[in-house]
């Protein structure tokens, strides 16, 4: 009963979500962890320090839905388990993978129950669906923000793996949020801002404040779609899911498609000007009044109370 | 070309949803439903396609109950061609969705087929990735902008880390995100129209395929609620509880 996961990286660096997965499925069985891409050493040795990881295998892949998805499938067949985070590669690659295994996934998983029994959220997290699965094989994609992250210190020996396939897609231009915020799926701490904030240029406050806090950035649907913040920041049933263990929602009024992404949030602030909004009301801490006033002050207290990260 | 769209007919997504106390499923008798709001966006996408001249035929297909003529209807009120409804009872897998996806597609041979990137009932986000699996086609997921570069689609899809252009020779899948565009709500005399457009209704029993479940959904059960906070009176309060969460945080 082994376990080929796939790793997720970034500019050469292995993703936080990876370390998620891992000890996500650790009780599943020995795992192996692939890398794939072009140039992927550092990341493969960073991989191999993952408690729990039996070895690392780097494949040459090219980055696109059918290339990376042919690469998967040839290593298919030595695991019962095929795994990766459900991450927008993952939810891209693996669905394509289970269907030319003829395999029905299972996605999208907040809790591992035993070897084929998994909870996954539905109706936007309004409803947790517990399913059972005795096919032969499992594909499956973890919601990283649901658990702990593996340790390191290990030692797993990394094996390079010739392959090469012909890819129809072509990648042709990456633009990516330059930012140096924590990343959104897997930090400690979130300050999300909402349509209030009224312009990209007020959105700054929000970027100031989380600053301040060491906070990754979260925006609503309304406030990435009226161009306040790049797509990539958007928290929600469609965006992005998170679970820090401090959520600080500004101007923010909780459409149902905002809340099924902020669940997992361990504690929930609020600073809105509506004490009936929906997000208040789910909050832990609320402090209603005009944003605008409250965040320079917030910023100022936060000296004072010497909060630093 | 010709475009074949993909919709589904889903619990309406401003219902609030109830899970039945029984634990077998979400109520969706008496709930209002209407077309995924994913599928609306790969319908209009099809739809502009098709006005700037880049669609010879759009043909939308739905699979679901009788009942999901509605969602076919308003597709074809948008300014779909002709409509097609794979009729079952039966809440299929995502898997055997895109099975009976892959036979019209073998049937009807479009040069691009349009999907929503997920249904927000079952949230899947799986069957235009299947479909271009069985039918052997490239893919690009969670568009948000689509341009014909000759025979070829110029695809801007939204991803963790930004945004990212893949080139697709067609034939080829792609599955709509919600920034890709408006959808337009159809006018009365296009509403009027769509009644006397073509709607072939075939049993899903027809294709020859095995809809079995391949899964078992033990339960279906809800969230675990949250308990009520409280409200303070000032920054220097909330200061205060911010800076003590943070320094719990670093203690462990």
């Amino acid at each position: 009963m082994s376990v080929l996961v796939i790793a997720d990286h970034d500019l050469g660096v292995l993703s936080p979500a990876t370390a998620r997965v891992v000890h996500a499925v650790s009780e599943l069985g020995p795992i192996d962890l692939l890398v794939l891409g072009h140039g992927t050493t550092d990341i493969a040795t960073e991989a191999a320090k993952l408690a729990g990881v039996t070895k690392v295998l780097v494949a040459d892949s090219p980055n696109t839905a059918d290339g990376d998805s042919l690469v998967i499938e040839r290593f298919a067949n030595g695991y019962s388990y095929i795994v990766q985070s459900a991450g927008s590669v993952g939810k891209d690659r693996l669905p394509r993978v289970a269907a030319k295994l003829d395999i029905m996934p299972v996605t999208d998983i907040v809790e591992v129950l035993g070897p084929t029994r998994f909870i996954r959220p539905i109706y936007a997290g309004n409803a947790l669906q517990t399913v059972t699965d005795n096919q032969a094989k499992h594909v499956l994609t973890i919601r990283a923000s649901a658990f702990r992250a593996a340790a390191t210190g290990n030692n797993a020996p990394i094996e390079t793996i010739e392959n090469a396939v012909v890819s129809a897609a072509k990648l042709i231009a990456q633009h990516r949020t330059e930012s140096d915020t924590p990343d959104l799926a897997t930090a400690q701490i979130v300050v999300g801002g909402g349509v209030a904030l009224g312009s990209a240029n007020k959105f700054q406050l929000i970027e100031q404040l989380a600053k301040k806090l060491g906070a990754a950035i979260g925006a609503t649907r309304a406030a990435v779609d009226a161009g306040y913040a790049p797509n990539d920041w958007q928290v929600g049933q469609t965006g992005k899911i998170i679970a820090p263990d401090l959520y600080i929602a500004i101007g923010i009024s909780g459409a149902l498609q905002h809340l099924a992404g902020i669940q997992g949030a361990k504690k929930i602030v609020a600073i809105n000007s509506d004490s009936e909004a929906p997000l208040v009301k789910l909050a832990d801490v609320a402090l209603i009044g005009d944003l605008f006033e409250i965040i320079p002050q917030l910023l100022t207290e936060l000296d004072k109370a010497g909060v630093k990260r | 070309m010709k475009i074949l769209v993909a919709i589904k007919r889903v619990v309406d997504h401003n219902v609030r949803i109830r899970v039945r106390p029984d634990g077998t499923g979400v109520e969706t008798s008496g709930v209002r439903m209407s077309m995924n709001p994913f599928c609306k966006h790969a319908v209009e996408a099809a739809v502009q396609l098709g006005e700037a001249g880049h669609g010879d035929e759009i043909v939308v297909v739905s699979i679901g109950p009788k009942v999901a003529n509605d969602v076919i209807l308003t597709a074809l009120a948008m300014g779909a061609h002709r409509g097609i409804l794979i009729e079952t009872d039966a809440e299929l897998e995502t898997l055997a969705i895109a099975k009976l996806l892959a036979k019209v597609v073998a049937e009807e041979n479009p040069d691009l087929v349009l999907l929503g990137k997920q249904a927000v009932d079952d949230d899947s986000n799986h069957v235009g990735q299947m479909l271009a699996a069985l039918t052997d086609r490239p893919q690009a997921t969670f568009a948000s902008a689509i341009t014909v570069n000759g025979a070829a689609l110029d695809v801007t899809r939204e991803v963790d880390t930004g945004t990212e252009v893949v080139s697709l020779p067609l034939p080829a899948i792609v599955t709509a995100d919600l920034r890709l565009n408006t959808p337009r709500n159809a006018a009365l005399p296009m509403v009027m129209k769509a009644r006397s457009k073509p709607l072939a209704v075939r049993p899903a029993a027809e294709f020859g395929i095995d809809l079995a479940s391949r899964l078992v959904v033990e339960k279906v059960s809800p969230p675990a609620e949250r308990v009520a906070g409280k409200t303070v009176g000032s920054a220097g309060e909330l200061a205060a509880y911010i800076a003590g969460e943070v320094s719990q945080m670093e203690a462990l």
